[in-house]
């Protein structure tokens, strides 16, 4: 049974069950609600919740376990001698799962009965062929051992979908059973749905978490295996970046991070400034007509998508500055992209996100200190500068680390702006580019993935995840410390 | 102007610091003070009294021209100090502060040094000279505030790390830095504990030598324990004004009694 209407089933059920519960509570009552521990709602939520969940979370789980099991069992079963020279379990494996796959389809598609996937023998039959008939692509001929293996695999994931089926099945209705066996008038159904709430929110919690980890672990095992093939100390200390796909590619990251920090430095000395004054303007010197409408422009900035910014760049602000500083006039400028034209596009990009989160923290700071101040006989901009400035400061300084972080990790404007050299230059009207740019590059090719040409990807990757992970951290920990200021 | 005419002669004559004629404060279309007439004197403790919301505050802050910060608020009529009219428009609101000082309801230090608080005033105003006066300032500042000796050995510490009442009188301290004529205080005692409110309340008494103070207070007992001359404002009225004494113990019109006797408010 297809997973989609399993999920349904147990649905429907959860539905029942509510309907059931809570008739069942009034009818336990005789009726009146104030005979009941907690409203009828309650009751049927319970039953709700004591069904779905389970059998989903079960469901879940299997799902997850179930491939993973058969693989093992299907490649403990392949013989040696099926694996030839130059290949790997996995990879054998990998074929095994296509043909179990690609027999699948053929009989979803009616090319072949059943029993024929079942039964057929690559000795009499060219599955090769059959196979390529409903558009699955087998890169060799198959092999009996493969063939087998695979109908052997159909066959254990089968009988184990069905096994999953009965017992999330069997789960739900246990659960719609026991709760309303439970279901009196005395029943504790509200205490009880809301622990079972707090479960069901710690569970999301969970996910986002472990998501994270999911991939940062992903990007370790694929940068320990780049590391196998390319030795760490060239990748942080070479300052040429040149892969060639054949081989004898020298891959230093430097010129990258150069490049890299070169752009958002550029982006945050545009930034920080613009952004900052829009924040002070804002905050202390806009009417409330004009804050209602300038506050949502500037953040309009925040929406337009980075290949957009990408394009401005490419078409009007490269252009623009090869005009003034190219052949015909400073002299100093190749062509549109370079680092200046990344720079200032993503500076654009940075302002509202230092704006709006630097106007949060400035009207943080309590209106009792500008009082104070202007009590004094101070001027506002005297006020602002030294007292509503030094008191937000740590928080400001939050702000730019997060748009700092963005600037690291932005690609689209740098793609399309900065070019794609690899230069270790103090020139900011040359071409560079940038760690994220290469990563699209690297994985975007033809590359074999086992190639260090194609893994230094995800060192990159990591490279670029520690260094915002902790300009992150270092930034959450200056917001923090300046909350504890004011609460 | 005095609601009993009898009362004017028994005043000590002293100079009229700030006359108000016929002030009327708006807030957008709320209408938050009624036509008030006050005339208050130089080196005199002046209290405002009233329930929430009469209005007391906002006239407060009417003299300094603090209410020009908030957008809504709109000021008629007549308010001079020294004879000036104070909303004139030659008149720079920024200097009017320097001259007429302000302490407020919730003490608020800086968050700076303490030292920096107190010289904050004199930084700006361009007053010390050199290194040596702004120190000179800073101390008998403080001493004047009734805070030095708690603070002179912790000049670098934060403002903000002080209690309570010390903060207050910190910031009674950066208020008399500056050298205003006029202090006004927005019930500079209610976030305080009475022991603070006691060194609070004695250091008015002491300001009062050099300062016409303006105290806008909740606590009857407060303004008869300090004031010379008292005003009781209702719904944005002022209602009865004149020496603290008469106020308190035989006052003229009904709802004054009404309300120091604990009736109405």
């Amino acid at each position: 049974m297809p997973v989609l209407w399993l999920v349904l089933i147990v649905f429907a059920l959860g539905a029942l069950g509510f309907v059931l519960g809570r008739r069942r509570a009034l009818g336990g009552a005789g009726g009146d609600i104030r005979l009941l521990h907690s409203l009828p709602s309650y009751y049927g939520t319970n039953v709700t919740l004591l069904t779905v969940v389970p059998a989903l979370f079960l469901l879940g789980i299997w799902l997850l376990v179930q491939p993973v099991v058969v693989d093992a069992r299907v490649s403990a079963m392949l013989p040696d001698s099926a694996i030839s020279e130059g290949t790997t379990r996995d990879l054998v494996m990998s074929d095994v799962r296509r043909i179990a796959e690609g027999l699948d389809k053929a009989v979803a598609e009616g090319a072949m009965t059943h029993r024929e996937a079942r039964d057929i023998r690559a000795e009499f039959t060219d599955v090769r062929n059959r196979l390529g008939a409903v558009g699955v692509a087998l890169g060799s001929t198959v092999g009996a051992p493969e063939l087998y293996a695979a109908q052997r695999y159909r066959r254990i994931a089968g009988e184990g979908s069905l096994a999953m089926t009965g017992v999330v099945l069997a789960l739900a209705l246990g659960g719609v059973a026991l709760s309303l066996i439970r279901t009196t008038p005395s029943f504790r159904a509200r205490n009880t749905v809301e622990t079972g709430i707090r479960y069901v929110l710690i569970f999301a919690a969970t996910i986002a978490i472990l998501t994270t980890i999911g991939i940062v672990l992903s990007l370790v095992f694929n940068t320990i295996d780049f590391f196998r093939l390319y030795p760490a100390w060239d990748f942080f200390f070479g300052t040429t970046w040149s892969p060639s796909f054949g081989g004898g590619s020298e891959l230093g990251i430097l010129p990258l991070l150069w490049g890299t920090f070169y752009i958002s430095i550029i982006a945050l000395a545009v930034s920080v400034p613009i952004g900052l004054f829009a924040a002070i303007y804002l905050s202390e010197y806009a009417s409330p007509h004009v804050r209602a409408f300038a506050k949502p422009m500037i953040e309009v900035l925040a929406g337009i998508p980075t290949i957009v910014y990408g394009l401005f760049a490419l078409l009007t602000v490269g252009p623009l500055l090869l005009k003034v500083f190219g052949q015909d006039g400073v002299g100093i400028m190749q062509a549109g992209t370079a680092v200046m034209t990344a720079g200032l596009v993503m500076g654009i990009m940075l302002i509202p996100f230092v704006s709006s989160l630097s106007d949060d923290i400035i009207n943080a700071v309590p209106q009792s200190m500008r009082d104070g101040s202007l009590g004094l006989g101070a001027t506002r901009s005297e006020t602002v500068r030294q007292v509503v400035l030094p008191a937000a400061l740590p928080g400001i300084v939050g702000a730019i680390l997060l748009a700092a972080s963005r600037a690291i990790g932005e690609t689209m404007i740098v793609v399309l702006g900065a070019g794609a050299a690899a230069n270790l230059s103090l020139n900011p009207f040359e071409a560079m580019t940038t760690v994220t740019a290469k990563i699209v590059s690297q994985l975007t090719g033809d590359a074999d993935f086992a190639s260090p040409e194609a893994l230094v990807a995800f060192a990159l990757g990591m490279t670029l995840f520690v260094i915002t992970l902790g300009l992150n951290v270092f930034a959450l920990y200056i917001v923090r410390k300046y909350r504890e200021q004011y609460e | 102007m005095y609601d009993n005419p009898d009362l004017a002669r028994t005043t000590v004559t002293r100079d009229i610091k700030i006359a108000a004629h016929g002030c009327q404060v708006y807030y957008g279309d709320t209408h938050a003070i009624r036509d008030v007439d006050i005339d208050i004197e130089d080196k005199t403790v002046t209290a405002f009294i009233g329930p929430s919301g009469c209005g007391k505050s906002t006239f407060l802050r009417c003299l300094n021209r603090m209410n020009d910060t908030i957008d809504i608020c709109r000021v008629e009529g007549d308010i001079r100090l020294d004879g000036e009219d104070i909303y004139d428009k030659r008149v720079d609101p920024v200097q009017l502060r320097a001259k007429v000082g302000m302490v407020f309801q919730k003490p608020n230090p800086f968050p700076k040094s303490i030292y920096d608080n107190v010289a904050y005033g004199p930084r700006i105003h361009g007053l010390a000279r050199c290194k040596a006066d702004l120190d000179e300032i800073v101390e008998s500042s403080l001493r004047r505030a009734a805070i030095w000796g708690e603070v002179k050995d912790r000049l670098d510490a934060p403002g903000t790390g002080l209690s309570g009442g010390q903060q207050q009188r910190l910031c009674i301290a950066r208020a008399v830095a500056t050298e205003p004529e006029v202090l006004l205080m927005d019930e500079p005692c209610s976030a305080l504990d009475p022991i603070a409110t006691a060194q609070v309340e004695e250091l008015i008494d002491e300001l009062r030598g050099q300062y016409s103070v303006v105290i806008v207070t909740h606590s009857m007992q407060q303004a008869a324990r300090v004031s010379q001359k008292t005003a009781f404002f209702h719904l944005g009225s002022l209602v009865e004004y004149g020496e603290t004494g008469h106020i308190f113990t035989n006052p003229t019109d009904p709802r004054t009694e009404s309300y120091i006797t604990g009736r109405i408010g």
